[in-house]
């Protein structure tokens, strides 16, 4: 694994040291998500048999996940292993990615995500993205915010409210109420990260994907992107991708482990390997590659 | 890294001179490549200045030509001519080419074999030669199936076909030069590909547009090879009134009087050429106070 990030908490030593004991041990901190998990996640989405090629590369391949709603959940494993692009079938970014091809069944509430009948537009205004990189647009702050509700049609009484309420929602509405009209440009990455984030629940959706959402923020910045998300989760649905282990273990109910593997034609393939609550993934995994990939000895 | 690992400081220290000779003779050459391009812009400048500063007066602009009284004389008529078929250029060749590359580069599936063929073919068509797009115009538009006549509208197309494979090109480089970011951005929040187009990425690429699209407009306004052949009337004394008048242009104007035998028709050539100068400055210089306007950064 290549693009781990500098870790906000102390990294236990466990972690990474070659030949590590088995016993696994990964300091949880104050940010973790102390609600328990129901024990069955309630499937707002399902994932059966996705199987999802670009032209004829097979990128990932019979993953079975099921979504809780107003949870965290995490997708973790090494670079290659399809984590992403499981993430990206779930709001159908992954039709702009020419020669992309989804199989399988994506349900939200049970309906079809693929299905020729479904508005794609509605898909993902009801399922948001924030993106590895802050891209905020190039306009000023309230722009950005308001530009989902006005694409989207949303005609709401007063779109001053709204801006306020979803930058509000993304803890940054202190930091920025004075510059309103000033270009989003100015402010600092991690703030950029929470107007995207504010630009995304600005149309309220259900399900709020995150790519990767701290990979380019400091430790400050990503402390407060974690602060907001373990927040936003007791209204929204957060799915995560994360190279940060700490990161998936400090803020998700559940984890998800997906690794690739090659097949006999050294086509690698990225597999769903475990899916379980975050505390069992991190205490005590069932597959042997989950445990390697925690305890830093694989990935 | 250990202290013990560590090169020893005069390892870095030099022992030939790579600065060497070829160095210099390479960066000596290259000056003399510069110096022998600003030395002839110069010479040309000079020539025309010394020649042309002298009838470089209000009648230049206020006064239209006349074969009797050179020394009085302006060209007036084919200032107005220029900026008419300036007009109807920018007005044909801008949307078409920004559409079009709109198409070609938001839309159209470059894995498609005719799409790549179309998109070579513009290329080609940026280096076909401007008197063919005049030969064009005069088949099709002057006479032929149109048949308009050599009007200003005539000359309007052609300049127009002359400068519309510079525009796609210029226009798709600036609508690739937008983050791929923004466009992600936008349609994940719902937008559709058509609002993402208008309100994210054209915005976005209006410097680089603009810039490009100022460029391949000051290349028309300077041409005169395509004008000649699609009738852009040698002697004309009144100012366009419409786009079916008759006209002629500056550099038209300008082919017209340099061959003349009186030495009043060549210094009013060479005012003439001052003023074609100073209109191509100006567009210049606002495509450059356009750049840095809406330069941004992502």
């Amino acid at each position: 694994m290549t693009n781990v990030e500098p870790d906000l908490d102390t990294v236990p030593e466990t972690v990474g040291a070659p030949g590590a004991p088995h016993e696994i041990h990964v300091e949880l901190g104050d940010r973790t998500n102390h609600r328990a998990p129901s024990a069955e996640p309630d499937g707002v989405i399902e994932l059966r048999d996705l199987e999802v090629f670009y032209d004829k590369f097979r990128a990932v391949s019979g993953v079975n996940l099921v979504f809780g709603s107003k949870e965290i959940t995490a997708l973790i494993g090494p670079s290659g292993c399809g984590k992403s692009t499981v993430l990206r079938c779930l709001n159908r970014m992954n039709d702009l990615v020419p020669g992309a091809h989804v199989m399988g069944d994506v349900r939200f509430h049970g309906v079809d995500m693929y299905d020729a009948s479904v508005d794609v537009i509605e898909v993902r205004r009801r399922i948001g993205m924030v993106f590895q990189k802050p891209n905020p647009f190039p306009k000023s702050i309230y722009d950005n915010v308001a530009y989902g509700p006005r694409v989207t049609g949303m005609k709401p009484k007063n779109m001053d409210d709204v801006v306020e309420q979803a930058l509000h929602g993304a803890a940054l509405w202190d930091e920025v109420k004075d510059k309103l009209k000033q270009s989003a440009y100015g402010l600092s990455g991690g703030q950029q990260q929470r107007l995207c984030i504010a630009r995304t629940i600005a149309t309220s959706p259900e399900v709020i994907l995150m790519d990767e959402p701290c990979s380019a923020l400091d430790p400050i910045a990503t402390a407060k992107i974690e602060d907001l998300m373990v927040d936003l989760a007791k209204t929204y649905t957060i799915i995560i991708v994360t190279h940060n282990m700490q990161q998936a273990a400090r803020v998700s109910y559940r984890t998800a482990f997906f690794t690739a593997a090659a097949d006999e034609h050294g086509q690698r393939t990225g597999r769903l390997v475990e899916f379980d609550s975050t505390s069992k993934i991190f205490g005590n995994p069932s597959d042997k590659r989950t445990e390697a990939y925690i305890t830093g000895r694989f990935g | 890294m250990t202290t013990a690992t560590l090169p020893r400081a005069n390892m870095l220290t030099r022992t030939r001179n790579r600065d060497g000779i070829t160095s210099a003779v390479f960066a000596a050459v290259l000056w003399l490549c510069l110096a022998l391009i600003c030395v002839f812009l110069f010479f040309i400048l000079a020539v025309i200045v010394q020649k042309g500063l002298a009838r470089l007066d209000a009648n230049l602009v206020t006064r239209q030509p006349s074969k009797i009284r050179p020394e009085t004389a302006g060209v007036q008529s084919a200032l107005f001519g220029t900026l008419w078929v300036g007009g109807i250029t920018a007005l044909i060749a801008l949307p078409l080419g920004v559409a079009a590359a709109v198409y070609l580069e938001e839309y159209a599936n470059p894995a498609k074999w005719w799409n790549r063929a179309i998109e070579l073919n513009i290329q080609n068509l940026a280096a076909v030669p401007a008197v063919i797009y005049g030969i064009l115009t005069l088949g099709f538009v002057v006479r032929g199936p149109v048949s308009i006549g050599a009007v200003v509208m005539a000359g309007g197309i052609a300049l127009a076909l002359l400068i519309l494979p510079v525009i796609i090109i210029t226009t798709r480089e600036a609508l690739r030069s937008v983050p791929r970011e923004i466009r992600d951005g936008s349609l994940a929040l719902g937008a559709t590909m058509w609002q993402t187009t208008w309100r994210q990425v054209l915005p976005a690429a209006v410097p680089g547009i603009a810039t490009g699209t100022i460029l391949a407009m000051s290349r028309a306004i300077g041409e005169a090879a395509p004008l000649i052949l699609v009738g852009a009337t040698t002697f004309v004394t009144f100012n366009p009134d419409g786009v079916l008048s008759k006209y002629t242009t500056l550099p038209v104007q300008i082919y017209n009087l340099v061959p003349q035998d009186r030495d009043a028709f060549r210094d009013l050539a060479y005012a003439a050429i001052l003023l074609l100068i100073v209109v191509l400055l100006a567009m210049n210089a606002v495509a450059i106070w356009l750049r840095n306007r809406y330069q941004r950064r992502w």
